[in-house]
């Protein structure tokens, strides 16, 4: 499977990843490797094997609907970038 | 199908209902409404690195108990994914959700039309995920930034998705109306919609009439009231008409409707908006729920509401419209149960509860669950309405009180002094009194026409009720009254 130059800029974009102009021949390169082995791998036989959502086996284990976590607003503020009235701030978003 | 002009309208559903768990889907914070900003924000919730999710597994018995509402095929093993999109109000980056999996699968819901008939409106899943956070454009700080707030984010949601098998608003409103209803009957959510607990996301397009080919739809998302669902349903439908008859086309969009404006609007578009890029959630393991939760949720169901709306016809003896709108609610059914149990009376007790007690709390738009007059105490009023010992017109008066927190029926009528007299030896005495000082009006009486004599009972009546104050029990005042009267013809 080949990667076209367009794709890697779109997922660039929808990733919020900047790819340096000098460097998307590169990038393009290397995501088209890692997509030939996903290719390798599509050409198994898996017609008897059925589906997994996870490649661990078990099942999730559930938590009791109890209140742990307590208040901790000052202590994950202080690392924040910027608060004020305790909401975290943000460049103005508009939808 | 319903026409409009050659049109036909098709309408599907998503509704985001806010399960009512103590704790967050994924973390021990509490999503108890209203507290400080980001108080309720823990490090799992702000996606800090090294956190791990463990879900709350009465989140996923409520799921189930949905499941088991709505007779549908419960996912005995579901799996989350994560839908991948960028907003400052979801700092991880992705949704938790479900998408090929969900622990809800296919099922049916029946709404009631106004003509009597019934539909079938079918689900087409519902799964787990989690909220995001809420995002303030202006408030108390800098301009030029947004607010985040992340209390909200990681509230368990369920996401309810039905069919298109709407086709007014009337069927959409009835639709949205019963999930509600049935949502609160089970206890999953506590239903304040103007707390957000359930949003509707609208899909609609419309189709030349009889045509098999559906339409290009839009979206309208997170209308949070039914009169909203209504208006945006009929302004949409008008929209898109409108266009098409004019030879234009439907551009596939996700629109915004104000309430306050009664205006929709195109949000932004994103071309990438829908490239979500899911893929399984490495965080979380296949849920797996076992048929032995499933048999013991589904034996410990709570009533849904047609099963309780037959239950009051029968056990009530309520009429099926009564029936239909206390049983429809949950709170007004336990409200309405309660307070019968202590007044005695079902039919006037429901009268009261849809009458004076409903339009009293929408007016000051309170909740029955936090209604001023508790339930004991609306039954204790109507109690003493169905006893005789106050009259309809006074029991407004202590109603009145009881809501401004002047105490039980009982303690305002004793010190208002509005006890209804029906001690006959008094009433007796009370008339005989009346008629002699108004000597004139009994001559009058006796020299009237049979026929016509009825007519004058009502001066006698005026002038023994204001003697009593109004205390009077009228219909033994009436009895006592004729009689005396034809003693003296």
């Amino acid at each position: 499977m080949n990667i076209k130059r367009q794709e890697i800029e779109k997922l660039a974009t929808l990733a919020r990843i900047a790819i340096d102009e000098s460097t998307i021949a590169e990038v393009t390169e290397r995501l088209g490797s890692v997509l030939e082995l996903v290719d390798q791998l599509q050409a198994a036989d898996t017609s008897g094997v059925e589906a997994i959502s996870h490649p661990m086996q078990g099942t999730q284990r559930l938590r009791e609907d109890e209140v742990t976590e307590l208040n901790q607003r000052q202590a994950l503020q202080a690392i924040a970038p910027d608060t004020e009235e305790g909401l975290f701030l943000v460049p103005k978003v508009i939808e | 199908m319903q026409s409009i002009s050659g049109w036909d309208t098709v309408i599907g559903l998503e509704v985001h209902v806010q399960l009512a768990t103590k704790t967050k889907i994924f973390s021990g914070a509490s999503t108890a409404f209203g507290a400080e900003p980001n108080t309720q924000a823990c490090a799992i919730d702000l996606a800090m690195p090294g956190t791990l999710p463990v879900l709350n597994k009465q989140a996923v018995h409520y799921a189930v108990m949905f499941g088991l509402a709505v007779d549908a095929e419960i996912g005995k093993e579901s799996a989350f994914e994560r839908k991948n999109y960028f907003y400052p109000d979801l700092p991880k980056g992705y949704q938790t959700t479900q998408l090929e999996k969900p622990i809800v699968g296919r099922g049916n819901v029946e709404i009631q039309l106004a003509d009597g008939s019934t539909k079938n409106i079918r689900i087409h899943h519902a799964h787990l995920e989690e909220d995001a956070g809420k995002s303030l454009h202006e408030g108390d700080f800098r301009s030029g930034t947004s607010g985040i707030d992340l209390n909200r984010a990681g509230t368990p949601l369920i996401e309810i998705v039905s069919e298109p098998d709407m086709t007014s608003a009337e069927e959409a409103v009835a639709f949205a109306k019963k999930l509600h209803s049935i949502v609160t009957s089970i206890g999953i959510c506590d239903g304040e919609m103007s707390q957000g607990s359930m949003r509707f996301d609208v899909n609609i397009s419309v189709k030349p009439s009889g045509s098999d080919k559906l339409g290009t739809r839009t979206e309208t998302k997170n209308l949070n009231s039914f009169k909203f669902m209504e208006e945006c349903i009929a302004q949409e439908v008008d929209r898109q008409i409108d266009l098409l008859e004019d030879g234009g086309s439907i551009t596939q969009e996700t629109r915004l409707y104000n309430g306050e404006t009664k205006t929709a609007r195109s949000m932004r578009s994103k071309e990438e908006a829908n490239d979500y890029r899911y893929f399984p959630c490495p965080d979380l393991l296949p849920v797996v729920v076992t048929d032995e939760t499933i048999e013991t949720l589904r034996r410990n169901l709570p009533e849904l509401p047609d099963a309780r709306q037959a239950r009051f016809v029968k056990q009530y003896g309520l009429s099926d419209y009564d029936a239909d709108i206390l049983g429809s609610d949950a709170g007004m059914s336990v409200y309405f149960e309660t307070a019968t149990e202590k007044s005695g009376n079902a039919k006037l007790t429901a009268n009261w509860t849809m009458g004076e007690l409903a339009a009293r709390l929408n007016s000051e738009a309170i909740s029955i669950a936090n209604s001023p007059v508790s339930a004991e105490q609306l039954g204790g009023l109507i109690a003493r309405i169905a006893d005789n010992s106050i009259s309809g017109k006074m029991a407004k008066e202590v109603f009145e009180g009881i809501w401004t927190g002047e105490g039980s029926a009982d303690e305002i009528i004793e010190a208002r002094g509005l006890k209804q007299v029906s001690d006959s030896g008094a009433l007796e005495q009370m008339v005989a009194d009346v008629l002699a000082a108004n000597q004139a009006m009994v001559d009058d009486y006796i020299n009237t026409d049979q026929a016509k004599r009825k007519k004058k009972l009502g001066g006698f009546m005026g002038q023994i009720m204001k003697a009593s104050k109004g205390q009077a029990n009228p219909q033994q005042v009436n009895q006592i009254l004729a009689k005396k009267l034809n003693e003296l013809l």
